[in-house]
């Protein structure tokens, strides 16, 4: 049954389940309403609740676990011929699915009946010919392991849907059962419902950890993965970056420090070009600026903080690396010839500084208007101009505050993708040259993991440790820039 | 006190406090000079805004008109239906190479009492390659015009629109095998007949991504409906999700280490780069869970958690929002906990929940990089999916993995599509901000 049907089932069960324990409630209160211990939809919610909840926890529960079981369970079949052909066995359990839904749609189309695909013998059919024919095409000619491993993968999956399907019921009609039994007009609907509602909203809070563990997890898996291809020290310390995209493992060098190297500068860039027009603006906007200017100027900035990333890459690579070339490259403006392609760490880092302003801005901004008022006024009182008072009074007092901004703008900087991907160029380098193309960490998770679906190779899973250093990076600053924040916001408040 | 009545004689004359010394000169000039800085600063800013949407706006509108031509192809019934039986199965054998030898002498006929040196099987390249597709189409649709001549609108090719959206220019062509500057002239005297055209591109609006040769007749419109099934999911999850989340920990969560840990993830979380949630969405939608690979579905899964903080965090700013006079109010007259949060509390802070959640959306329809890992690239979304289902489920693009991807086809009148369809994001971006604030403005009430 397919799982759609299953949980309209569960859902019609729960509506059932309203009008049914709402009417035994109203009849044990004898039709009148007042006699209740909660409101009478209530009665109803607590049935439906009992019906749909426990169902639906198994459902999800039983698609989480019956892939791993059947999973483990089919490996144990084809695990002699992945050691035999020393092929992995990831690969050849996907061809095992593969064959399996083939199957599926065979029968499902009318091609093959159930009967025939029991008869089916890897030797005598061509069973890549058939699967072809209803628009699964195979990469290689199905072994005859590969093929009683698919028919028993079926099997099983079967039985499994067949129980699943049983059970899901079975648990909703016990729970509209139980919980209709128990109606009557002194349970207090109210307060189990209220307690379930809770418990949603609890499970809804945790999501944010579960996708904090989801991260930490798959990245941690895998990147121990990677290091047991490849040593980290080497991943660590190494100086060069040359994936080799031929043979799998073998020849690649794939150390992480031209990355960083390249990441760092790019951020170093934009945030030279960030900070003091950030920063600058942010003065005056919340010292200067009248309040007509300051009500347009400040969100026409903000426009620039709205703007997808994506733009900022193509701008990047269609419209500021051509005109830096045409500055700095070879028939220049300047005719110094520093530059030979669009594609350089100054295209990325200037283009990237533009997208952090509003950033540095509103942050600084909302820093220097929360210094008190009063060492404005004292400041002002002793004669200090406005622009010595900003600088030698109100920065210091912000001075924190701003620190943090900086460090959670160079965080966003440390994590941007396509500006670099786009910007930036591709070749790691460690260079000290601005009008050089280089590349950074994020760009090269993207290179390594586009268009491969196949994750057992040192080249594809050294994304997942490039990943797990972003991460480490940017979480250890914004961790330290927020505690620099709100340990600064404190001192005022 | 003395001082003042005994005055030295040879002191110099007390300086009226009118004259401005020379250090109050140069402090007052470094207070301009300050204030100027600042100026510049703003300046700079909006230079770059300015820039930037001047850059798009340049570049982009080009895509939105389109170069067609316009023929009057006679179907020739012995090359089309050599039977003469009209039966439909032989008709569909007739491959599309079929029928350039029709658009040809169409082309000869056009052209007609015009000065060229073009041989007449060259003629051709002055066409897109879909051309022979659109004219088999319609003969398959319409068998009995067979031997008819009927009067075809057909894309012209990437370089005939680019030579007449400047983009082209006959110096480019001396290398190019593709069309030569005889074509060229052909085509100026043919846009002064009239059977050349620019017209507004509907087809790159509504239209589906070609491959890399046809880039005159690549459009958006399928990746379109692709980030439009991806939205619908981080709707559909993050905003009950967030909102329920929101009104946990500002309602009813104690302070203990639990609340502190949840809190702490929600920060962190919203400050984690993007293509991070890309890999978890890899890595566990795909890798784990098997999910089809560059599916809406998956993207919007990853999308969502990705909006999850987003959405909580102005979630809770609106809820703390809502005065506690309305909850001792609802708790007073004998509402419980629930009810006062659900009956009263949530519905006052809705219209900032809504503003909040269409925020979030705008910032997760723009966003790129979770979306290459999860395969939403390298992939030509040629058709649109077949119904609801089809759609979350069968791989498609979305608008700026499409963008991107005709980003990084080489031929210009792919960038000049990439440009136009930033186009489209931002109309999409710029309009679901204007709701936020029309909705802001309107509902938003201050207590």
């Amino acid at each position: 049954m397919p799982n759609t049907i299953l949980i309209l089932i569960v859902l019609a069960l729960g509506v059932i389940g309203f009008v049914l324990g709402r009417q035994r409630a109203m009849a044990s209160a004898g039709g009148n309403s007042r006699n209740l211990h909660s409101l009478p939809s209530y009665y109803g919610y607590n049935v439906a609740c009992a019906t749909t909840l426990p169902a639906m926890g198994l459902l999800i529960l039983w698609l989480l676990v019956q892939p791993l079981i059947i999973n483990s369970s089919v490996s144990g079949l084809v695990s002699d011929q992945a050691s035999e052909e020393g092929a992995s066995l990831d690969l050849i359990m996907s061809d095992v699915r593969r064959v399996a839904d083939g199957l599926d749609t065979a029968v499902e189309t009318g091609v093959l009946t159930e009967e025939e695909v029991e008869a089916l013998d890897a030797e005598q059919d061509d069973i890549r010919d058939l699967l072809a024919g209803v628009g699964f095409a195979l990469g290689s000619d199905v072994t005859p392991s590969t093929l009683e491993a698919a028919k028993s993968y079926r099997a099983m999956n079967e039985v499994g849907d067949t129980w699943k399907s049983v059970f899901v019921i079975a648990t909703a009609l016990t729970g509209l059962l139980v919980s209709w039994r128990m109606t009557n007009k002194d349970f207090r609907a109210r307060n189990v419902v209220e307690q379930g509602v809770l418990a949603i909203l609890i499970f809804a809070a945790s999501i944010a950890i579960l996708t904090t563990l989801g991260i930490v997890l798959s990245l941690i898996f895998n990147t121990m993965e990677f290091f047991r291809l490849y040593p980290a020290s080497e991943f660590f310390f190494g100086l060069s970056w040359n994936p080799s995209f031929s043979g799998r493992g073998g020849g690649s060098e794939l150390g992480i420090l031209p990355l960083l190297w390249g990441t760092l500068y790019i951020s170093l860039i934009a945030l030279i070009v960030a900070v003091p027009i950030g920063l600058f603006a942010a003065i005056y906007l919340s010292e200067y600026a009248s309040k007509p200017v300051r009500s347009v100027a400040k969100p026409l900035l903000e426009v620039l903080a709205g703007i997808p990333t994506i733009v900022y890459g193509l701008f990047a690579l269609l419209t500021v690396g051509p005109l830096l070339v045409e500055v700095f490259g070879q028939k220049g403006f300047l005719g110094v010839d520093w530059m030979s392609g669009g594609t350089a760490v100054m295209t990325a880092g200037l283009v990237m500084g533009i997208m952090l302003i509003p950033f540095v801005s509103s942050l600084s901004d909302d820093i220097i208007n929360a210094v008190p008022q009063s060492m404005r006024d004292g400041s002002l009182g002793l004669g200090a101009t406005h622009s010595e008072t900003v600088r030698q009074v109100i920065l210091p007092a912000a001075l924190p505050g701003i620190v943090g901004a900086i460090l959670l703008a160079a965080s966003r900087a440390i994590g941007e993708t396509m500006i670099v991907v786009l910007g930036a160029g591709a070749a790691a380098r460690l260079s000290m040259n601005p009008f050089e193309a280089m590349t950074t960490v994020t760009a090269k998770i993207v290179s390594q993991l586009t268009g491969d679906s196949d994750f057992s190779s040192p080249e594809a899973l050294v994304a997942f440790a490039l990943g797990i250093t972003l991460f480490v990076i940017t979480l250890g600053l914004n961790i330290f820039a927020l505690y620099i924040v709100r340990k600064y916001r404190e001192q005022y408040e | 006190m003395t001082d003042t009545t005994v005055t030295p004689v040879s002191a110099k004359p007390a300086k009226s406090i009118l004259e401005i010394d020379a250090r109050t000169k140069k402090r007052n000039a470094a207070e301009k000079r300050f204030k100027a800085y600042g100026i510049a600063a703003i300046c700079v800013g909006l230079f770059f805004l300015v820039a930037l949407l001047w850059a798009i706006i340049q570049n982009g509108t080009p895509a939105f008109t389109q170069t067609y031509v316009t023929l009057d192809v006679e179907l020739l019934e012995e090359k089309l239906d050599k039977t003469g039986e009209r039966d439909i199965e032989a008709i569909k054998k007739v491959s599309t190479f079929g029928y350039k030898p029709l658009i040809q002498n169409a082309l000869v006929d056009a052209t007609e009492g015009m000065e060229t040196e073009i041989e007449d099987k060259n003629l051709a390249k002055l066409l897109s390659d879909s051309a022979a597709a659109q004219i088999r189409d319609y003969v398959i649709a319409n068998p009995d015009q067979i031997g008819e001549t009927v009067e075809f609108t057909v894309l012209a090719s990437s370089r005939v629109d680019g030579y007449l959206k400047g983009r082209v220019t006959r110096e480019d062509l001396a290398r190019d095998k593709n069309l030569s500057p005889d074509h060229l002239d052909l085509i100026d005297q043919m846009v002064e007949d009239g059977s050349v055209e620019r017209i507004f591109n509907w087809a790159f609006i509504t239209g589906a991504d070609a491959s890399e040769k046809r880039p005159e007749s690549a459009g958006i419109g399928v990746s379109m409906i692709g980030s439009f099934f991806m939205m619908l999911v981080v709707l559909i999850l993050a905003l009950p999700i967030g909102v329920a989340a929101s009104i946990y920990l500002e309602e009813f969560a104690p302070q203990n280490r639990f609340t502190d840990l949840i809190e702490v993830n929600i920060s962190n979380l919203a400050a984690v780069p993007s293509i991070v949630f890309g890999i978890l969405g890899l890595a566990v939608f795909i890798q784990f869970a098997h999910l089809p690979q560059s599916a809406p579905i998956v993207g919007g899964l990853t999308l969502t958690l990705m909006t999850l903080p987003t959405i909580v965090i102005s979630t809770r700013a609106s809820l703390k929002a809502v005065p506690p006079s309305i909850r001792d109010a609802a708790l007073g007259v004998g509402a419980s906990k629930m009810q006062t949060v659900f009956h009263h509390v949530l519905p006052l802070a809705m219209p900032g929940i809504l503003t909040g959640t269409i925020i979030g959306l705008a910032q997760a329809l723009g966003e790129t990089a979770p979306l290459l890992l999860i395969g939403m690239v390298g992939f030509i979304a040629s058709n649109y999916p077949e119904g609801v289902a089809s759609g979350f489920l069968d791989p498609n693009s979305a608008m700026p993995a499409q963008i991107y991807e005709w980003a990084k086809r080489a031929d210009p009148a792919y960038y000049e599509r990439a440009w136009g369809g930033i186009i489209v994001l931002l109309v999409f971006l710029l309009t679901m901000n204007i709701i936020a604030i029309i909705l802001r403005r309107r509902f938003e009430r201050r207590w």
